[in-house]
């Protein structure tokens, strides 16, 4: 199983995001390290899904910096090493749910858990063969949240990672988070409920003035 | 990458009303030419070439729009763009055309020799034209790519990705049209525009996908 | 500080929308005063100059189509650079530049295409021929439309730029491609009986009006360029002064809310 070395680090420096050709956050730093989970919480509109998406390389920083340190090879910057869970699944509804993963396997390499297994953690054994686009909201989210466990990548991005998500499946969702920090894994997810995590730092994005 | 072309190309053949209505306005407007200019057979076998090459240039950009639309809408772009240093995004771009032009450009190419016949054209036409556009199609693809990410984040992308892709296809047409017409025309040579022909796609095979990546990077900003 | 270090950074200054705005200001007036003086002054000479023996009067409107044709082509190198600056240093003068040389580089081309049709009607006997020049320009005159089309089409401003930008340069790429097929097109199709309107030979006595009236044009453009740009950039910090203020209204109602 791929591993990350003790020293690497997650740093963001002075971090300023900018939509429209306004800035809607800046100063914005902290770093972690592997193991550790940060929550971005603050109301719509602060600024949540630019910061990840900024994280992920999707968009330029209006100013300060973001780096993956001492990721080696295999990780040699932030986007290249993470997973990416957005407002949107990335999964197509015209393909079978296992289809629509085996491709996410095949295209992002680093295999982890197959198709079928990253299925059953995520509570939907036996809906694989369905076409995704017959699946309900709260299927069709935790499907693109099996899609983290079938490539291996150190940091998580999760933008609203509990939307249209139930309670149990919340807390299904809160154990694969946990797991992946103890393998020493990086969690960045924005969220505006609580998600469970003992010891997760919060930075909060405060609204635009 | 090879898993990229292979979900594409399942996309393409299962939603399938993309090659579908391509093939059917390359019918419908072959069907139109004679009502415009008469059913003068002469005049249809000579300008045949000219004819499937407009069919079928228009056609293919119809289904252009979809090409970078569908990723964008449901997220998959987001995960195309962040894989970069995995696979390079010119080359994800390049696949993607490659999967396009399988579905939606190459059904065109194959009814192309059907509707040859109902302009008349001789046999040999027939196939030197299906062979130019097998050729020659490619580059349309390639090109119209760029018009694609252009206005992917665009609603109704669709006519404007013609207006910007045409200008740019004239090249192609051009020498597509010309070796095509040594079939059926005395005396032009078919070698050199044929040659052409071919070094145009392939020139547009790297310069489309770079700069369609280009824009798409930046259709995000 | 050495000259060279000295120059870019007083072109970096410039480069200021502010400081663009004040040098642009003081220059504009002097630089559209010298374009009408120049272009007066051409077509006056071109006027005075002798009449060609075989086109007659008709020659004189070289002295306007050859300065429109040769800023058709001057304009699109201009949006070509532009393009690199919004792509390569992400620079926003870079961006009103392109934005601002579509409409005005447009105008031109077609005014290269309206005058080259009527020089061409006593000769050719029509309005138009699928001249290898004409067309070239032709194609050149719809990359513009389409360029104008895409800034319309988006309403961000920066994403518009950059979109913008990839679209002129890879047409500045195909320019050449275009030209080489449309002449080899031609020559397939009408074998070299197509009349040259300017040979290469041209005598001094047409040349020099010729070469004041394209400098005047040249400086016009220039002028109207700038009045553009300048324009452009005022639109954009209204456009950002009435977001601000839309969102002060919004934090008032809130602040409302709260107490």
């Amino acid at each position: 199983m791929p591993q990350v070395p003790e020293a690497t680090e997650l740093a963001v420096k002075g971090l300023a995001g900018e939509r429209g050709g306004e800035v809607i956050f800046s100063e914005v730093s902290f770093s972690l390290a592997p193991g550790e989970a940060l929550l971005v919480t603050g109301p719509n509109g602060s600024g949540k899904s630019t910061l990840l998406r900024i994280l992920a390389g999707l968009l330029q920083p209006a100013d300060g910096s973001v780096l993956f340190r001492n990721g080696g090879e295999a990780w040699p910057n932030l986007g290249a090493a993470s997973h990416y869970l957005g407002h949107l699944n990335a999964m197509k509804p015209a393909l079978s749910v296992e289809e629509n993963l085996v491709f996410w396997q095949k295209f992002l390499g680093n295999a982890l858990t197959s198709p079928l297994k990253a299925l059953e953690s995520v509570g939907l054994d036996g809906i694989g063969h369905i076409p995704f686009g017959y699946l309900s909201s709260g299927q069709k989210r935790r499907s693109a949240i099996a899609r983290l466990l079938v490539s291996y990548r150190p940091v998580w991005l999760l933008d609203e990672p509990t939307a249209g998500l139930d309670r149990s499946s919340g807390m299904r969702l809160q154990e694969l988070m946990r797991a992946h920090l103890g393998e020493g894994g990086f969690i960045v997810a924005a969220t505006h409920l609580p998600l469970g995590l003992e010891g997760a730092r919060e930075i909060s994005m405060a609204a635009s003035a | 990458m090879l898993a990229l072309y292979h979900r594409d190309l399942t996309l393409g053949l299962r939603t399938g009303s993309g090659a579908m209505t391509g093939v059917l306005f390359f019918l419908a407007v072959i069907a139109v030419i004679p009502f415009g200019v008469g059913p003068d057979l002469d005049l249809l076998a000579r300008i045949g070439p000219a004819v499937l090459w407009l069919g079928a240039l228009l056609s293919s950009l119809l289904g252009l729009e979809r090409l970078f639309q569908a990723d964008r809408e449901d997220g998959s772009l987001d995960l195309l763009l962040i894989s970069d240093t995995r696979h390079m995004l010119a080359v994800t771009v390049f696949v993607k055309c490659l999967a396009h032009w399988t579905v939606s450009v190459l059904p065109l190419v194959i009814v192309a020799p059907l509707l040859g016949m109902f302009m008349n054209m001789p046999a040999e036409g027939i196939a030197v034209t299906t062979l130019t556009l097998l050729a020659g199609t490619p580059a349309i693809t390639f090109i119209g790519a760029v018009g694609a990410a252009l206005v992917v984040a665009l609603p109704r992308g669709g006519l404007l990705i013609s207006v910007l892709v045409l200008p740019l296809t004239i090249p192609v047409l051009i020498f597509g049209v010309a070796a095509g017409r040594a079939a059926v025309v005395e005396n032009d040579p078919f070698l050199p525009p044929f040659l052409i022909l071919a070094a145009l796609a392939l020139f547009f095979a790297v310069l489309g996908p770079a700069a369609a990546a280009l824009a798409l990077r930046s259709a995000d900003d | 500080m050495s000259e060279s270090s000295r120059a870019t950074a007083r072109v970096t200054a410039l480069a200021n929308p502010t400081r663009f705005l004040a040098f642009t200001g003081r220059v504009l007036p002097w630089l559209g005063s010298a374009a009408v003086l120049i272009i007066a002054l051409g077509l006056f000479m071109g006027f005075t100059a002798p009449e060609d023996y075989q086109q007659g009067i008709t020659v004189r409107i070289m002295y306007i189509h050859v300065p429109f044709a040769w800023l058709s082509m001057f304009c699109y190198t201009i949006m070509a650079a532009s393009a690199l600056g919004t792509l390569v240093w992400r620079h926003p003068l870079a961006d009103v530049s392109l934005k601002a040389a579509a409409p005005i580089g447009a105008t031109f081309t077609a005014l290269a295409l309206v005058t080259g049709s009527i020089w061409g009607k006593p000769m050719w006997g029509t309005w138009w021929v699928w001249d290898a020049r004409l067309t070239s320009v032709f194609v050149l005159f719809l990359m513009y439309l389409g360029i104008i089309a895409l800034t319309r089409a988006m309403d961000d401003p920066g994403r518009g730029a950059r979109a913008a930008a990839i679209l002129t340069l890879v047409g500045f790429i195909n320019i050449p491609i275009i030209k080489f097929s449309v002449d080899w097109w031609n020559t397939l199709h009408q074998p070299a009986s197509v009349m040259r309107l300017d040979g290469p030979t041209i005598h001094p006595s047409l040349l020099w009006p010729l070469l004041v009236s394209a400098l005047g044009f040249t400086l016009l453009f220039l002028t109207l360029h700038l009045m553009a740009m300048r324009a452009e950039i005022w639109r954009r910090r209204l456009a950002a002064m009435r977001r601000v203020s839309a969102r002060a209204v919004d934090g008032l109602a809130v602040q409302e809310n709260a107490s």
